[in-house]
């Protein structure tokens, strides 16, 4: 057996102290040592962004980092996006204007959207399609996904 | 908004009420198939093949059953017998024998990515490294790709035992031919020699793939009763209960499948791939066992859509009437029989009423993965021949293609070729709304910046719909909601279109249903979650579940008040007395009462509505190419679509544009990309290239509500047809800004380039 790593980090605001061995992704951390389910995994590969995370500011596909890099990290995933007992406007968005089917990506897209909109409040919807394409959705066409981000924006 | 036929109509359909299972799907608390965890749970891992046609002469598996933290490893030996029977999966049908071997292949493996072996371990990686050492001897033969090359004489035969058929009669001698149909009516011979203008064209559409963004997965335990529970995504609890104790050969009742959530299906996630294998290694190991499938495997092994090869042929006179047509469709199915030609056929010539046709379809099969169902399944690829070569007719006669389309148009009392008489159906309601549109009212300007050059389409389609199989159970609480038990897992919005019709029956808010969705053993036989048909068919077992739970608090309300139930009536969410005009109660008012006048009241039914109702969709869609690089965007698209009645107009607006989307790209850039071997080489989602956010404009929806006479509220079903127009819609487009008719998918960037450079 391979050696375990000791990682500790601010997970969802919260401190995290665990150890992992050092080949598994920040993916299947989340999911796998930590409970946190609601990461998808689509692909594994890096393509398809449902996985997605913010690192320290920055998104990343979780499955291409290691969950051994986030030592002294800061990482938020969607469980720690709402407020207790208050969504995120892009999550309230994202229900009002219908912009999930099956659900899958949603997380991914709302950790990306809400990355964008911290840095930039006022996208334009080209801005916004440019941000979201490393999300990849097959149920919207991504329409009502660009709405609602629209529409987020607008209640800032 | 609401849409015109609803307007006023109803209280609750046709709003847009938020969903009830959203606030789980934003917050990531919902469960999906991967989330599930069970103490003792081992991880699999699945052995593939890495060739699309090969024998196998043996499998040694003694090393990876000493690797420590090893649970189980099984092949094909450890299957029950396979047998003969034909199991009916709601779209489509498969045999036993080769839906067993398609989830563990047997002696011989037909594409590359079939099972060969699986693995239960402590991880993931011990499973990945027992799989790594299973030593498989294979005899590598020369595989078919497409339809073809497999129906040449000499060509590989992909399944020995294959019994073809054509016309009726069985094919001597080994054949790649799994069928051969055919449709014809009325006289095609004297309906061209009727035609001023006759077209035949040949096409070629490339497989692809549903692409939905959850791999597949289950977990499974096997009991010492022998009672399997199988927990995962699937598109039907009850169809992949039969698949799996068919081919683990046991009583169905002894499976019990608990739908998780489903990220995305189209049709790919009705057929059974890990759940027998995780019950076999359920049972050897004693343990709870997860497989999850890789994004590589998804591609490879599991249902893509045909690829074909097509041709058709329409005869029209110089006013536009068409004479006749006759339409070739050869589909491959993959690696077993039961390829979507049939539903092909029956959408080919829909959109249109003409009196002499004959339609031929092949059922081919090829060393490529065993084909699923896709979206409106076989009629996307119909109507990408028989859309293009009426754009053509419309250019050669100089009459406008919504006129023509017009003019033409099936309606209610036209014989559809493959045999039914069209009930009411609204595909003159859907051209006329296109012409209305403000998309086609407004001119394109045919230069685009940078020498890029534009051109507008336009294409229809149909898709039947289905009715199949629903139960619903209705109990009310004292609070005056009511829990509403389904067993339609829920894609993309049923839980609220189903719990809206419930709420527009009982004359309560949207809200105050609170809908589930039951495992096997939790409400009655219910089909797949496919096929159009959940919103129609669980809907309307939903309003007769509504209408029971009314029958009982009228015979409640009647025991209240000491009078009889006919003096009972339910108007406006009351129950109240006709003679004595004090006598009322609402609904909530009397659901407080229950437990003082017999306890719950539970409302329930189940349905096979024979009723579906057709629907058909009109395109516009408006390109730019740039002729330099060949690269083709959309830049704009309308979608018009009848849907009956939109019970909730934003998941139905989200139905029209998914479908486009995904229309787009199989159009466009979609497709398997097979090496001389046989074998996908772009099996990645890099590779695969889907649209993204960034390659789709706005998809503007315009939505036509002609009630289906068969549905208690006028539900047609929205999900399929509108995947029919796309590609022909893109082709036409094509051809305005080029000149050019591309009759072979996807039409990318390369051939759009070698197209422009043959014209030259």
């Amino acid at each position: 057996m391979v050696e375990k790593v000791r990682v500790r980090a601010t997970l969802n605001g919260e401190p995290v102290d665990f150890l992992v061995a050092p080949y598994v992704s920040l993916l299947d951390t989340l999911r796998d040592e930590l409970g946190l389910t609601g990461t998808k995994e689509g692909c594994n590969d890096g393509n398809c962004g449902a996985c997605t995370v913010n690192l320290d500011g920055r998104i990343v596909d979780s499955c291409c980092v290691l969950g051994a890099e986030i030592d002294g990290s800061t990482v938020e995933t969607i469980e720690g996006m709402a407020e207790p007992g208050k969504l995120h406007p892009l999550q309230q968005t994202f229900l009002e204007e219908a912009a999930l089917q099956c659900g899958i990506c949603t997380p991914g897209f709302l950790i990306a959207a809400k990355a964008l909109l911290d840095k930039e409040p006022h996208p334009s919807e080209n801005r916004i399609r440019f941000w979201l394409a490393g999300n990849l959705c097959r149920c919207t066409g991504y329409d009502k996904i660009v709405k609602a981000v629209q529409k987020a924006a607008e209640l800032a | 908004m609401t849409t015109e036929a609803t307007k006023g109509k109803y209280n609750v359909i046709g709003t847009r009420p938020i969903r009830h299972d959203g606030y789980d799907k934003v917050t990531g608390r919902a469960i999906y198939g991967a989330d599930i965890k069970l103490p003792g749970l081992l991880q699999g891992a699945v052995l593939r093949s890495p060739h699309a046609h090969a024998r196998i002469k043996s499998i040694d598996t003694s090393a990876a059953k000493a690797l420590a933290g090893v649970g189980a490893v099984i092949t094909s030996a450890d299957f029950p017998g396979s047998h003969d029977t034909l199991i009916d999966l709601g779209e489509g049908a498969i045999n036993f024998r080769y839906a067993s071997n398609n989830v563990m292949a047997g002696d011989k493996v037909l594409y590359k990515g079939q099972p060969v072996a699986a693995i239960a371990a402590l991880d993931k990686n011990i499973a990945l490294e027992a799989a790594a050492l299973i030593k498989v001897d294979y005899e590598v033969l020369k595989p078919v790709s497409t339809v073809l090359e497999a129906l040449k004489p000499g060509a590989p035969i992909v399944l020995e035992d294959l019994e073809g058929q054509d016309l009726g009669e069985k094919i001597d001698g080994q054949t790649n031919q799994a069928n051969h149909i055919r449709h014809e009516f009325g006289d095609v011979e004297k309906g061209f020699a009727e035609a001023d203008i006759v077209i035949e064209r040949e096409f070629d559409t490339a497989m692809v793939h549903q692409g939905y963004i959850e791999p597949h997965n289950a977990t499974a335990t096997w009991d010492e009763e022998d009672r399997i529970t199988i927990w995962t995504s699937t598109q039907g609890s009850f169809p992949t209960r039969r698949q799996t104790a068919g081919i683990l050969r046991v009583p169905d009742s002894s499976v019990k499948v608990i739908p998780l959530e489903i990220g995305g299906g189209f049709g790919g996630k009705i057929p059974s791939y890990l759940e027998p294998v995780a019950a076999i290694l359920a049972r050897e190991t004693g343990r709870p066992v997860k497989l999850l499938m890789e994004r590589t495997s998804v591609f490879e092994s599991t249902g893509p859509t045909p690829g074909t090869w097509m041709s058709a042929k329409v005869g029209v006179k110089k006013d536009g009437t068409i004479t006749a047509a006759t339409a070739d469709l050869r589909f491959d199915a993959g690696a077993y029989p039961g390829s979507p030609v049939g539903a092909g056929m029956m959408c080919v010539f829909s959109c249109y009423d003409i009196p002499n046709t004959r339609i031929d379809g092949y059922d081919i099969v090829v060393n490529k993965p065993k084909t699923a169902a896709y979206r409106a399944p076989g009629a996307t690829q119909a109507a990408y021949a028989m859309e293009t070569v009426i754009d053509e007719i419309c250019e050669k006669l100089g009459m406008d293609p919504i006129e023509f389309r017009i003019k033409n148009a099936a309606k209610e009392g036209t014989r559809r070729a493959d045999g039914p008489i069209h009930p009411i159906i609204g595909a003159i309601e859907t051209h006329e709304a296109a012409k209305a549109s403000d998309h086609w009212n407004t001119p394109l300007e045919k230069n685009g910046p940078d020498g890029k050059l534009r051109g507008r389409g336009i294409a229809s389609g149909y898709w039947f719909n289905i009715g199949l199989k629903s139960a619903v159970t209705i109990s009310v609480n004292e609070d005056g909601t009511v829990a509403l038990t389904e067993g339609s897992t829920d894609i993309g919005g049923s839980r609220a279109s189903i719990s809206m019709m419930a709420a527009e029956v009982l004359g309560i808010p949207a809200e105050d249903v609170r809908p589930h969705v039951a495992d096997t053993e939790g409400i009655g036989y219910t089909d797949v979650t496919g096929g159009s048909r959940t919103t129609y068919a669980t809907g309307y077992a939903a309003h007769d579940a509504a209408q029971d739970v009314v029958v009982q608090l009228r015979e409640r309300a009647a025991k209240l008040w000491d009078v009889e139930v006919d003096e009972i009536e339910f108007a406006n969410g009351s129950y109240q007395s006709k003679s004595d005009p004090e006598l009322r109660l609402t609904h909530k008012e009397l659901a407080s009462k229950l437990g003082s006048t017999g306890g719950s009241v539970v409302g329930s039914a189940s349905v096979d509505p024979e009723g579906a109702g057709g629907a058909y969709s009109t395109q516009i869609c408006d390109i730019e190419i740039d002729p330099e690089t060949g690269k083709t965007d959309v830049i704009r698209y309308t979608i018009v679509q009848d849907v009956g009645t939109a019970i909730h107009p934003s998941y139905v607006e989200g139905q029209m544009q998914g479908a486009v989307a995904q229309g787009i790209g199989w159009a466009l850039n979609e497709e398997y990309f097979l090496n001389d071997d046989g074998a996908m080489v772009n099996s990645s989602f890099l590779d695969y290239r889907m649209p993204t956010s960034l390659d789709l404009p706005e998809i503007e929806t315009i939505i036509v509500e002609v009630p289906n006479p068969g549905h208690p509220f006028g539900v047609r079903g929205v999900g399929e047809v509108p995947i029919v127009p796309p590609l022909a819609t893109i082709a036409n487009a094509i051809y305005d800004a080029l000149g050019i008719r591309l009759r072979t998918t996807p039409m990318n960037a390369g051939s759009i380039l070698s197209a422009l450079e043959a014209k030259k």
